[in-house]
């Protein structure tokens, strides 16, 4: 109920339509963002059960193109750049020397000399300043394009559907993490098979002067699907049911990859990359400091970023993301532990002054439907 | 939104109703607004003693964590066990089966400090 001064915060272009549909608007990385529209329940169940659309227009990009564009990539990211093909998307990190995360982000590539990275809103300035940075003994051309790229997410088991009935490409023909270039009723997008749910679904990447049409059109192709407009607040208990890190809660210049469980976009055999040494050391020495894991709370109560872990009255870690999962109708985090990381231990969340019994479960909380 | 005539407030959005030497309390229409969907209610045990102004619960929707006041100083009698398995019943329904507490005063002139609807209202406007 605190009113934050608004004025300095930047907006995307479906302000004025998120304020119609009823949104509830909060700071988030500096933008007025929806937290919600009719509630972070209801919008979390219509996007596992039927279909929702998210403005994500807040996330940054940044082009890079060139013709050392692939050896730039391979060098600045953890992830291997050999394996991706014309249209592909690649999910990798971005490291410091320390081992430490930059950000993580998704690769897009048209061609071997152009790709554009999608980053956190809330990383987007330090992020392209750390590529300029790197770039200098590269030939490539570096370009934030953040402020002419707009972005909406369609995701939930009926996506296809209402996307298929209003674009121009064969949506049975792009697999998971692919993208193409199509027309969704004339406007030119960027068509990507991606999400931060776990349901099947596509991220939009579209001129800021277009997004209000496409955003107004699919909800209305979307109306027969029981289709909702979806807040901030319910794409993060999605992502959380899903384990998915968040940058500032799961990664940070902090905890490693390997501590975060995200080893498998770290390709040690892919030749030299910043951070590569620190994280070498860190694997060689086996030397897990801390593991993240999913907690399920065995009582009532919500864990929440920070709560203190303990087993037996000694303490073992911290929730790094907390929330009731909608889904499971009970209190989940993902927790980093120092020890007792195995699945199944129980052990106890600190909530207020009650410690509250949880037991250690295998990532995801909930299934995963995404079209592999 | 609604307020209801017939109850007392206070500025953290709780509502009281009074009956004789006793009264039962909850959070107004206001404030289950303001949260979203109640998933947790964490209520004080019977016997109970608060005091005016300090928290005595917690409520609790998906994104955050808000601390309950005693509108008076008073001992609890009963707490509604309904919350425990239908939090949501908050939301749907603030001022009955939303209810959370049932307390007997424990100091005279109870109603001291507390905002009739009309002042209630008021309040609301300010915070929109």
């Amino acid at each position: 109920m605190v009113h934050n001064n608004t004025k300095d915060l930047k907006v995307t272009p479906l302000i004025d339509l998120h304020k119609e549909l009823g949104a509830k608007l909060v700071p988030f990385a500096g933008w007025n963002m929806p937290i919600q529209f009719s509630g972070v329940l209801s919008e979390h169940i219509c996007v596992r059960e039927k279909v929702g659309l998210f403005d994500v227009s807040h996330m940054g990009e940044i082009e890079i193109k060139g013709k050392d564009a692939k050896n730039f990539l391979q060098f600045l990211l953890s992830n291997n750049m050999e394996k991706m093909l014309d249209g592909s998307v690649l999910y990798s990190l971005m490291c410091y020397e320390s081992g430490g995360v930059v950000d993580d982000l998704l690769v897009y590539r048209f061609s071997e000399n152009h790709y554009f990275l999608c980053v956190n809103a809330s990383n987007s300035s330090k992020d392209y300043s750390w590529v300029e940075k790197q770039a200098s003994s590269f030939n490539v051309n570096i370009k934030n394009i953040s402020n002419e790229t707009s972005q909406l997410a369609l995701q939930g088991p009926f996506a296809k559907n209402v996307l298929q009935n209003l674009c121009d490409i064969s949506l049975n023909d792009l697999p998971y993490y692919n993208f193409r270039k199509g027309r969704i009723n004339n406007v030119e997008s960027i068509i990507s098979r991606t999400g931060y749910t776990g349901e099947d679904g596509f991220e939009l990447y579209l001129s800021p002067e277009k997004v209000s049409e496409v955003f107004r059109l699919i909800m209305e192709q979307g109306l027969p699907y029981g289709i909702q407009p979806i807040g901030l607040g319910a794409r993060d208990t999605l992502r959380i049911e899903m384990g998915y890190p968040l940058y500032g809660n799961e990664i940070d210049d902090n905890p490693t990859p390997l501590d975060a469980g995200l080893g498998w976009v770290v390709k040690f055999n892919k030749g030299e990359f910043l951070g590569r040494e620190s994280l070498l050391k860190q694997k060689e020495k086996k030397e897990q400091r801390q593991k993240l894991v999913g907690l399920k709370l065995l009582d009532r109560g919500v864990p929440r970023a920070h709560y203190h872990i303990s087993k037996n009255g000694e303490p073992v870690g911290e929730v790094a993301s907390g929330t009731f999962s909608p889904t499971l109708k009970t209190g989940i985090g993902l927790c980093y532990v120092t020890k007792e990381s195995e699945i199944g231990n129980h052990l106890d969340v600190k909530i207020r002054d009650q410690l509250v019994p949880a037991e250690v479960v295998k990532l995801p909380f909930v299934p995963s439907r995404v079209k592999k | 939104m609604e307020i209801p005539n017939d109850l007392h407030y206070t500025i953290e959005h709780e509502w009281v109703r009074m009956k004789n030497n006793r009264a039962t309390i909850g959070i107004t229409d206001f404030a289950q607004g303001q949260l979203g969907d109640v998933v947790f209610v964490e209520l004080p045990a019977e016997g109970t003693e608060l005091t005016k102004g300090s928290p005595f619960g917690v409520v609790e929707s998906v994104k955050t964590v808000s601390d309950i006041y005693a509108p008076v100083t008073a001992k609890v009698v009963k707490v509604n066990k309904d919350l425990e398995s239908q939090p949501e019943l908050v939301n749907s329904d603030p001022y009955g089966q939303g209810w959370m507490i049932e307390i007997e005063f424990l100091n005279s002139n109870p109603e001291q400090n507390l905002l009739s609807a009309a002042q209630y209202i008021e309040q609301c406007k300010d915070q929109e």
